[in-house]
């Protein structure tokens, strides 16, 4: 296999300092490939979202190594850490963090004037077109306040996907959703892994989403298990 | 448009009346620096201007600022050496060898030189008496060192020739004496000498010390008034290059032994006053700078606060620390920067109703109202000051907002 590795961690640790220092990930070693998408599931405080912190660069790891398509980005600085998840990482939040002045396309088309690689015309193009495609068409310019909690979350996934990223990082993504629009999710999130090719990590407690992944690591005390 | 900018705008907009508090406050501070800033220097500028217009740049008097040592001292400079009991010498007035120093002067260039007797009289018109200094010129060489025949308002500096006895008064020692042009008054010298004069010109120089308190004779009447024949006892100088008054003024006292003032120290009193005035208009436009700046602090330490999600997800997004720090900055940037376009009307407008006010003021100078001195400098310091402290008090929200963990915003949700 010479297939890189979209995304991968070995002996991932991170432990809070302090008097009683606390670990909130222990040990993690696993891999992510591209077209795959993997649920991290586990009782709350087991470490799920501490994990995915870590692999989205938000938080740095006690120890251990975090490899994104094939090099370690452990030494990089802050500024560089900035650079990968704005071209190379989306993240999903349980909170869709819309920016409330900006309408919804405004919104999408952040991370691409942030990124700055395509023109505006394109930028609006590109942004529409994923709008679109997750059934936001008519909605594009409206202001977050004026949308559903299902058509904001959905946003939210589009605004991750702005600069066509190889990775996408979900935590608890539909917790906030009711069933119906908790199911719409699921359907986009295996898209993106199967037919866009991106890898996918998404952090739920839903058993129907986390059946939907082509692997599962389940964790319990910051440990990992793969089953 | 910019996507930081744009972020900045958003929040400014969003927070509209704290905004426009802070930008008020900036419009105020430059507004009034602008109004205080043209007031005040309008004035000093009008003063210093007066100053060296009417008055001669350099005196040389014929007096010496330290008394000459002892010789007990001269020879035990290093000794334990007081001298009691001494009287100072009566000293025959004016100054020593005033015409060979007039004729070295004149050799230097860059300057022009008059001889001047200058003493204190007693003016007697009926029962008014007013005490005056009279100073004695040659009109000639006056012209050439003093604009005094600009300030005239009655009568011509030439006119002390062709009158006998002919004096000019400035005019407020003709309004205490109650004398006009062609009016003969008693002219009383301390030593007993009295003559009679006619006034034949009246000045008004606006500078009140002159105009109250001076008189202008020929320098053989000022002399014979004061019992001196041939003694002067001042040699008024004036330069091409003012500024270099203090410096030449230091150099002939220290060559000729006698007290030389330039007008910088002839006006130090005043002088004195403006960098007081200076002090106040500094500290007090200061003081509403800071209250701007706090207003500033303020709404950007609440957007900071409020907008901490937006914080996060920008981070998580892929901002850098430096592009949020950038978007704060850039909200006191634009505060700064529309609090300076409005000081920049409301300071234009203070400084035209000032100059709209018609009013008598007699102080250091005379004159009609505020003296005003508009130049675009005002404008350019205000702005630039008003600017960079709303940047400075940005900055502190701001590089908290840059410091924002991501990771702690997201869990406390």
């Amino acid at each position: 296999m010479t297939e890189t590795l979209a995304l991968e961690a070995r002996a991932l640790t991170r432990v809070l300092p302090g008097p009683v220092p606390v670990t909130l990930v222990e040990n993690a070693t696993f891999a992510v490939r591209r077209g795959e998408m993997v649920a991290v599931t586990g009782p709350s405080g087991s470490g799920k979202s501490s994990l995915l912190y870590l692999l989205g660069l938000l938080d740095a790891p006690s120890a251990g190594q975090i490899w994104i398509e094939g090099s370690d980005v452990g030494g990089l600085s802050s500024d560089a850490q900035a650079r990968l998840r704005l071209g190379r990482l989306g993240f999903v939040f349980q909170f869709h963090f819309l920016l409330e002045e900006f309408d919804v396309l405004a919104n999408v088309m952040l991370p691409m004037r942030k990124l700055g690689r395509h023109r505006p015309a394109e930028m609006r193009a590109r942004a529409e077109a994923i709008l679109a495609d997750f059934g936001l068409a008519d909605q594009m310019r409206k202001y977050p306040g004026q949308l559903s909690g299902g058509q904001r979350q959905r946003v939210a996934v589009a605004r991750a996907l702005a600069n066509d990223p190889a990775i996408v990082l979900a935590d608890e993504p539909t917790g906030n959703l009711d069933s119906q629009n908790a199911h719409a999710m699921f359907d986009i999130f295996t898209r993106l892994a199967h037919e866009q090719n991106r890898a996918l990590v998404v952090v739920t407690h839903e058993h129907d989403l986390a059946a939907l992944a082509d692997r599962r690591l389940q964790m319990s005390d910051g440990r990992v298990a793969t089953t | 448009m910019p996507l930081e900018l744009d972020i900045a705008l958003s929040h400014l907009l969003r927070r509209r009346r704290q905004t426009a508090i802070s930008v008020l406050g900036v419009a105020l501070g430059v507004g009034f620096f602008i109004g205080i800033a043209s007031m005040m220097q309008g004035f000093q500028r009008y003063f210093i201007e007066k100053v060296i217009d009417v008055q001669p740049h350099i005196i040389v008097k014929d007096e010496f600022r330290a008394p000459a040592l002892q010789p007990a001292l001269l020879a035990y400079g290093e000794g334990a050496v007081e001298v009691f009991g001494l009287k100072p010498r009566d000293e025959v007035r004016g100054i020593r060898g005033g015409r060979a120093i007039l004729a070295s002067l004149r050799e230097m260039p860059g300057l022009r030189v008059a001889p001047t007797h200058t003493a204190q009289a007693l003016l007697r018109y009926g029962v008014k008496d007013v005490s005056v200094t009279v100073n004695g010129i040659e009109p000639a060489l006056e012209r050439r060192v003093t604009n005094l025949e600009k300030a005239l308002i009655r009568g011509a500096l030439d006119d002390l020739y062709t009158a006998g006895n002919g004096v000019i008064l400035g005019i407020g020692v003709a309004q205490k004496a109650g004398v006009t042009v062609g009016d003969t008054l008693s002219v009383i010298s301390p030593q007993g000498v009295v003559l009679k004069m006619k006034v034949v010109g009246i000045f008004s120089s606006g500078i009140v010390s002159m105009d109250n308190f001076e008189a202008y004779v020929l320098l053989k009447k000022a002399q014979i008034l004061h019992n001196q024949p041939n003694v002067i006892n001042r040699i008024r100088i004036r330069l091409d290059d003012i500024e270099q008054a203090e410096t030449f003024a230091r150099r002939l006292e220290s060559r000729f032994g006698y007290r030389t003032e330039s007008w910088q120290e002839a006006s130090r009193n005043v002088l004195g006053i403006f960098v007081i005035q200076n002090g106040i208009m500094y500290s007090t436009v200061g003081a509403i700078l800071i209250v701007a700046c706090f207003g500033i602090f303020n709404v950007i330490s609440t957007v900071v606060f409020e907008k901490a999600r937006d914080i996060a997800i920008l981070k998580s997004m892929g901002f850098a620390e430096a592009d949020i720090r950038r978007v704060f900055i850039i909200e006191g940037l634009i505060a700064g920067l529309v609090g300076s376009v409005f000081g920049w009307l409301l300071g234009y407008a203070i400084v035209e109703f000032l100059a709209s006010l018609r009013f008598p003021i007699e102080g250091f100078v005379r004159g009609e109202g505020f003296f005003l001195y508009r130049t675009s400098w005002h404008y350019a310091i205000g702005a630039a000051v008003a600017t960079a402290s709303a940047v400075f008090a940005a900055w502190l929200p701001a590089r908290r907002a840059a410091r924002l963990n991501p990771v702690d915003i997201v869990r406390g949700l």
